[in-house]
């Protein structure tokens, strides 16, 4: 229960027993979180002026990527919503900076023109939630199976209608010139860049924190578990998963504008059902629906890329095989291990 | 009492509907007072659930009238009824079993509280949502259990939580579906305590429990085979030959 005691709480008016339960298995959960946040603070400040480039590189992609699967598990883990598209919002995200600073360079669409940090990450939301709003309307009408192959269906759309704009590049992407422009500060310095993807990534996961817990978070974990129920008990479920939907739509965007200044180079490809798929399964390892399982998710999910890459060039067949074994037998996730492990240190 | 006081608060009208070749609900018609038990039992399969589901949103009827305090609602969603002022309990106990037993409870008074489009405040902190669950919890008695995961309550836990839920949506009229079975008799009598002390509740209650039938209701209408085939006080219901035939008699 270590981790998952952020998102259960603790309810004064809980039972007697759970008070002490809960105190008990605090200090597993502390010395994980804090663990994490030590490493992700002190690696790649250590790794930049260690001019180990590469592990700061590494760390800021993983920091993006939670940012990202914190932004689906909100609607997967705590919502049941398992979409399969997201990586279409992470996409829209990253084009809405590249596109303003496209036009900056090379003349046209004066209305968006702009290197402009503010603008680049306004407008990535903004595109997000409305695409968010827009399929998550239509998608939401579905349930299960039907709803995984509906928001595939718009996240593969999304990429078809990218690759056809020559102007952008179409299928051979777009290199982003300039980065977004920030008072007082530069994305051009790694460790800046990095420095505000990690205070994102906080931010970001203290807001899904928030939500889970609120009012509005138990409509939606209610709805995973009983949807029938919540309509019985005068909750019309479609209106909050579809809040759920377009906030999980404007993380990720959110996200993409991140990965489109990280990356400088952005394309399609980075909106490929692929994609969604592998931001699923960063969720689902890292432990559906507890806050650090996304972030744990993806640290694995990365470690396991760079070093199985290393060994072979056919490293995707071990790696998938890895992925859903871990999947299959590891219930709760790599996050729900950990619980197991920490309470049974605690005894 | 005033003409508009004994005025049905729910009126059925004819109400089909049918399941392929099965006919689930036949033409009944049927009218809940003002602050009466309306107990309505039947066989297995007469269709007392299809019943309940019609009226509470959840199936829609094929043909046929619903009218609450004098509202057509036929053909309005579920959670719009709830709205209303009409709360159901399921026969097959449908809760939200990751959450903890309070949690659930007081999910239903916040249901009823007003939209939930509150992002901020930690829902298990505010006592105006909390208070009024832990007071329905001690109705049903099930406090100790308050702060428990609900998957790990028995199943007879489950029947009283499921209880609690629709107590605490506060309706103006409730409806049970079989909130006894599966429960012991010494809960069981417990319950039908607790539903008598409801005063004024007006309630529709489906049960195979005859004691409790028996002990609850104003009013009483046998279903059999989807039709009414009798509605009247306790003692009436006894002593006619029909519902002896047809359901009574094969009971004892
Ligand atoms: N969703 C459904 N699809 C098909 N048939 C159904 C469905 N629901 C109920 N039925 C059928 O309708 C009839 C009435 O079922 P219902 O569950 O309403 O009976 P009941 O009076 O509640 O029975 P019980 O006392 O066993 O709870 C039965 O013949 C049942 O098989
Ligand atoms: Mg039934």
């Amino acid at each position: 229960m270590s981790i998952q005691q952020t998102e259960q709480s603790k309810p004064s008016s809980a039972g007697p027993g759970a008070a002490s339960r809960s105190g008990q298995r605090l200090n597993a959960e502390r010395i994980i979180t804090l663990i994490i946040l030590a490493a992700l603070i002190v690696v790649p400040v250590a790794a930049y002026y260690g001019d180990a480039r590469y592990w700061v590189d590494l760390a800021t992609r993983l920091v993006i990527l939670s940012i990202a699967a914190t932004g689906l598990n909100f609607i997967l883990g705590y919502g049941g919503m398992i979409s399969f598209g997201h990586a279409a919002f992470i996409g829209l995200g990253a084009y809405a900076v590249g596109i303003p600073v496209f036009h900056s360079i090379n003349d046209g669409f004066p209305l968006i023109a702009s290197n402009n940090g503010f603008l680049h990450f306004v407008l990535a939301m903004a595109v997000c939630a409305v695409f968010a709003l827009l399929t998550g309307a239509i998608s939401l009408r579905t349930r299960s199976v039907h709803f995984i192959m509906i928001t595939m269906a718009f996240g593969q759309m999304t990429y078809f209608a990218i690759v056809s704009i020559e102007k952008y590049g179409g299928d051979d992407g777009l290199t982003i010139d300039l980065r977004s422009e920030w008072p007082l500060i530069t994305f051009d310095h790694p460790l800046v860049l990095y420095g505000f993807c990690l205070a994102s990534l906080f931010v970001v996961m203290y807001l899904v924190h928030r939500m889970v817990n609120s009012r509005f978070g138990m409509v939606l974990q209610g709805a995973k578990q009983n949807e029938e129920r919540l309509r019985a008990l005068g909750i019309n479920v479609y209106n909050y998963q579809l809040t759920a939907y377009v906030i999980s739509g404007i993380i990720c965007g959110y996200a993409g504008a991140l990965l489109g200044n990280f990356t400088t180079f952005i394309s399609p490809e980075m909106m490929d059902w692929t994609r969604s798929g592998e931001l699923m399964f960063m969720v689902i390892l890292g432990g559906v629906s507890f806050l650090f399982g996304p972030l744990i998710g993806a640290a694995v999910f990365l470690l396991l890329e760079e070093s199985l890459s290393r060994f072979t060039i056919h490293w995707h067949l071990p790696f998938g095989v890895l992925l859903i074994l871990s999947v299959l037998f590891i219930r709760g996730g790599l996050s729900g291990l950990l619980q197991k492990l920490g309470g049974a240190r605690d005894r | 009492m005033t003409a508009d006081a004994m005025a049905p608060i729910l009126r059925i009208e004819n109400l089909c509907k049918s399941f392929g070749g099965v006919t689930a609900t036949d033409a009944v018609g049927l009218e809940v007072l003002p602050g009466e038990t309306h107990a309505i039992i039947g066989p297995n399969g007469a269709g007392k659930t299809t019943l309940i589901s019609q009226l509470s949103g959840l199936l829609m009827p094929d043909s046929g009238h619903v009218y609450f305090k004098q509202c057509d609602i036929t053909r309005l969603a579920a959670h719009k009824r709830a709205h209303a002022g009409l709360a159901r309990s399921f026969q097959i106990t449908s809760v939200f079993m990751q959450m903890s037993v309070l949690d659930n409870v007081a999910l239903s008074v916040q249901a009823r509280a007003g939209h939930s489009f509150h992002f901020w405040t930690p829902a298990r902190t505010i006592r105006k949502l909390r208070e009024p669950a832990m007071e329905k919890l001690e109705k049903v008695g099930l406090q100790d259990r308050a702060g428990d995961i609900t998957s790990s309550l028995s199943h007879g836990e489950r029947r009283q939580l499921e209880v609690a839920m629709a107590l605490a949506s506060e309706p103006d009229l409730l409806l049970l579906d079989e909130p006894m079975a599966g429960v012991g008799t010494e809960e069981s009598a417990r319950m039908v305590d607790m539903f008598k002390s409801l005063h004024g509740m007006t309630m529709l209650l489906v049960e195979h429990d005859m004691d409790a039938v028996f002990a609850l209701a104003d009013r009483i209408s046998v279903l059999v085979y989807g039709r009414v085939i009798a509605t009247g006080t306790p003692d009436e219901i006894r002593s006619n030959q029909d519902v002896v035939r047809a359901y009574l008699g094969e009971e004892t």
